[in-house]
């Protein structure tokens, strides 16, 4: 087996040796000669086989010639310098980087180009006057680099990148830094001449230091506490904001009377830790996109036949058709808007929008959604509807798409803040009540000591810790999730919800089962001979399976569109294609000895005698029973397809009985579903993959998003999961689970700094320099103690799915 | 010992440099993209075979 030198994959019969290196398509070959000739090669020393097929675009971006098409792409124009960005999903690694930044080596016209690789974009500066930005898009495309352009280019907003917590933590590290060198000397009372008379001075800096740390880096948790307590709820934000103040104010009394150092080395070590828990959780994955609609999806503009002409065609934006505009949609594109299909051989894929498994073929005068991709040759149509009034658009206007779910959600530490805040501030006054009777002097001295001392600094770290740990752990197996929240949520999950197409099916490939009798070898040669010449995609994908031994030439062959195929050679005729095409006697035959309703088949006859049929069955992806059965215990899973029932029977053999079914549901029925069940107080987890499943991964509880390539479109949902790591859910699951009882463990570990430091201060006795050994002491032992919990759990989960594949 | 209060200044003024040199940087987007350039700096006498341009400054030029 040779591997191609450009893109890696296997070199089948047609490979290509050009240079002593075998390339598995031409495409993969031009590339390789492109960069070559261009002294580019260092790209292929980079990395072994980095280099990705070009597909043709052949006139699929001549839209960009159109100047207000254009300047949509553009991010700065001055006349001759232009710069655009470009999102590249098939960017992936260091030679990619390498040969993007290099491109003026390949086109003079582009001045400098610069990568950003977790983002995979590319931003390219480029003379307008040596190369236009549909050649620049071409160049890309030939290299194998295709931008993902659609309609979101369209309305994209400038985005501005919300940097503040970066600045809150440097403001606070650093301030941290200082006052602990300023703090030092006191922390040992000596009483030495010298330093007693810096004390003030070093005192007053402290201060300085630690008002940004208070006024700045601190200001989210007192906002976030007055709104919790306007909305009458206690979340955790209220003790740390009490803590924060009080530790200000105490310290700042204490200089100001003389009265001793303050705890401002606690205070800003405080904001300091509790920033990074912040920072730590906040781990995205910059180049997956969690908040798509159907922009992304949808193109950006269509080739449209001038009004009033019959050929004149013009590359207009999608929103600027209208009623009764005709379009022309090639092989590959996909229809923008609600239309008639006026005329062509319509075979529209639906899998995306509705869930229906296979292509439908449509005749003049049929009505087509949008969302569907055309499967064969060009077909003109008349628009309907405007883009956003479309059938398949409506569904955005529903409100989940405006709400954010996370705000309802009830986070286990916003649960035992109240408990907590009750517990601390009723400590407080207890003790300061005995200190009034017995010594009114070290009352308030014990009131401040007890909610400094009680501020919940290593409660508040223990859940971004491990969480963020965890989202990385899943990250690494190709779950990736929105936010850490995510996880929580995962834990309480009691239902489970899965969309068919796409999603416990899998795309890449089809079952095909042969029934009936078996054909000669005659008659497969015929066969195979004549399925070569359809480009209809059922003949593509039966030709792929058969064996493709002594293709001949046909004597004669006919494709009767929407019907089927009539080829001969050699005395034998044969005839593929739809029932009724091939034997009109068929339709009982099939109906009396297999039951197959609703199952694309492909039936055959020779010489006019019924041979038998394909018949094509959705492959379900890996380990989907085991899944079930894993998942089975304690969870109600149910399936919601918007396809037909012709798969029941099987699903209902494949499947754990009680697992409920249904089929033919619309995109909006999916959400009223997943709306109905929260409606019973079920926790809902929805699995799909397509548009029509958008609605309910909006509505559910945790929405993820299953595809099999993770650079493509996927709509908006909590998390998106790699297809290949399907059958590992219900080990996700768990993990979540296990990932809850960590964070209660360390709430309890940092419960118990806490009756330690509430021992000092309720006799009276903190000091600042107890104070300053026992909160980082708590915080980074919480630290290690769930970093060391995560990754153990990540190391069980990789000997599970190591086992896994193995088995 | 007086000499502590400009010694004092010093350290003073040299921890708000860096400080502010942070925020410079933090601001001109150094930190939003950590990763290529990582990469970018093992690029080095990449082109196989110079020919007319061996020189290479375009990848380096900041493009905004």
């Amino acid at each position: 087996m040779t591997n191609c030198f450009h893109c890696g994959d296997e070199c089948k019969e047609d490979r290509i040796v050009y240079e002593d290196k075998p390339f598995c398509c031409h495409g993969c070959k031009t590339v390789f000669e492109i960069l070559n000739s261009s002294d580019l090669s260092y790209y292929y020393d980079l990395e072994n086989t980095p280099g990705i097929s070009p597909k043709s675009t052949e006139g699929k971006y001549d839209f960009l010639d159109t100047p207000s098409i254009a300047e949509k792409l553009i991010d700065f124009s001055d006349g001759n310098n232009q710069i655009a960005s470009f999102l590249i999903p098939s960017m992936h690694c260091s030679s990619c980087i390498w040969v993007l930044e290099n491109l003026g080596k390949l086109q003079p016209g582009v001045r400098s180009s610069q990568v950003n690789f977790p983002k995979k974009t590319v931003r390219i500066s480029f003379s307008s006057a040596e190369i236009s930005l549909k050649e620049l898009v071409n160049l890309l495309c030939r290299i194998g680099y295709e931008p993902y352009i659609s309609l979101e280019n369209f309305d994209r907003k400038k985005t501005t990148i919300n940097r503040s917590l970066i600045y809150k933590l440097g403001v606070a590290g650093f301030a941290f830094g200082n006052v602990m060198f300023l703090s030092f000397p006191e922390y040992f009372e000596v009483n030495e001449f010298w330093l007693d008379k810096f004390k003030p001075l070093f005192r007053w800096l402290m201060f300085a230091f630690s008002l940004p740390v208070v006024f700045y880096s601190g200001s989210d948790y007192f906002i976030s506490a007055f709104k919790g307590l306007r909305a009458k709820l206690l979340n955790i934000d209220v003790p740390i904001a009490l803590g924060i103040a009080v530790l200000f104010i105490r310290s700042s009394a204490e200089i100001i009377l003389h009265l001793g150092t303050g705890f401002f080395d606690s205070l800003t070590g405080l904001v300091f830790f509790l920033l990074l828990g912040k920072f730590f959780q906040q781990k995205t994955y910059s180049y997956l996109s969690f908040e798509r609609d159907y922009k992304s999806y949808f193109p950006l503009a269509v080739t449209r036949i001038v009004p009033q002409t019959e050929n004149k065609e013009e590359q207009v934006q999608v929103y600027e058709i209208e009623k009764g505009d005709r379009i022309l949609i090639r092989n590959g594109e996909l229809i923008p808007i609600d239309s008639v299909l006026i005329k062509g051989d319509a075979l529209i894929d639906y899998s995306f929008v509705t869930g229906e498994a296979d292509a439908l073929e449509k005749s003049s005068g049929d009505k087509l959604f949008a969302g569907g991709r055309q499967k064969g040759g060009i077909i003109e149509v008349e628009a309907l509807k405007p883009i956003d009034q479309s059938y398949l658009t409506q569904l955005w206007s529903d409100e989940v798409f405006k709400k954010d779910k996370r705000g309802t959600f009830k986070t286990l530490i916003n649960k035992i803040s109240k408990k907590f805040t009750t517990g601390v501030l009723s400590i407080a006054f207890i003790s300061t009540l005995f200190w009034l009777v017995y010594d009114p002097s070290k009352a308030l001295n014990v009131f401040t000591a007890v909610l400094i001392i009680a501020c919940p600094c290593a409660i508040a770290l223990a859940s971004p810790f491990t969480l963020g740990n965890l989202l990385r752990i899943f990250g690494r197996y190709k779950l990736y999730l929105k936010e850490a929240s995510v996880i929580e949520q995962m834990a309480e999950i009691d239902t489970i919800v899965f969309d068919k197409t796409g999603t416990i099916t899998t795309n890449a490939k089809t079952r095909i089962v042969y029934k009936g009798e078996d054909l000669t070898s005659d008659e497969e040669q015929l066969l195979t001979s004549s399925l070569r010449s359809s480009n209809h995609p059922l003949s593509r994908a039966l030709y792929e399976i058969l064996d493709k031994n002594n293709i001949s030439t046909l004597d004669d062959y006919q494709e009767i569109v929407g019907k089927g195929i009539l080829a001969s050679s050699a005395n034998n005729q044969i005839k593929i294609g739809s029932a009724a095409f091939v034997d009109e006697t068929v339709k009982e035959l099939t109906n009396n000895t297999k039951s197959l309703p609703n199952r694309t088949s492909v039936h055959i006859s020779t010489n006019n005698t019924y041979k038998g049929c394909y018949v094509f069955e959705s492959e379900y992806r890996d380990g989907i029973q085991e899944l079930f059965n894993h998942l089975n215990s304690g969870r109600e899973l149910i399936i919601l397809s918007g396809d037909n029932d012709g798969e029941k029977t099987r699903l209902e053999n494949i499947l754990p009985a009680g697992t409920a079914m249904y089929f033919n549901q619309t995109p909006e029925a999916k959400l009223s579903f997943i709306k109905e069940l929260q409606s019973k107080g079920k926790k809902v987890m929805m699995l799909g993959d397509g548009l029509n499943d958008a609605g309910a991964l909006a509505q559910s509880d945790v929405g993820i998003a299953v595809s099999e390539n993770i650079n493509v479109f996927s709509p908006a949902c909590d998390g998106i999961m790699d297809a290949s790591r399907f059958k590992e859910l219900g080990d996700f699951l768990s993990m979540s689970t296990k990932g809850i009882s960590i964070i209660k463990w360390s709430f309890l570990l940092s419960l118990c700094y806490n009756v330690v430091g509430l021992l000092f201060a309720v006799t009276g006795h903190l000091k600042p320099v107890i104070a300053a050994i026992l909160m980082p002491l708590s915080s980074i032992s919480i630290v290690i103690f769930t970093t060391i919990a995560t990754h153990y759990l990540g190391k069980t989960l990789s000997k599970k799915i190591a086992l896994k594949q193995k088995s | 010992m007086s000499i502590i209060y400009m010694l004092l200044a010093i350290s003073v003024v040299v921890a708000l440099f860096f400080f502010f040199a942070f925020i410079f940087s933090v601001k001109k987007g150094q930190y939003d993209d950590v990763y290529t350039p990582s990469v970018r700096m093992l690029f080095d006498d990449e082109l196989v075979k110079p020919k007319s341009n061996p020189t290479e400054s375009s990848k380096k030029e900041k493009s905004n």
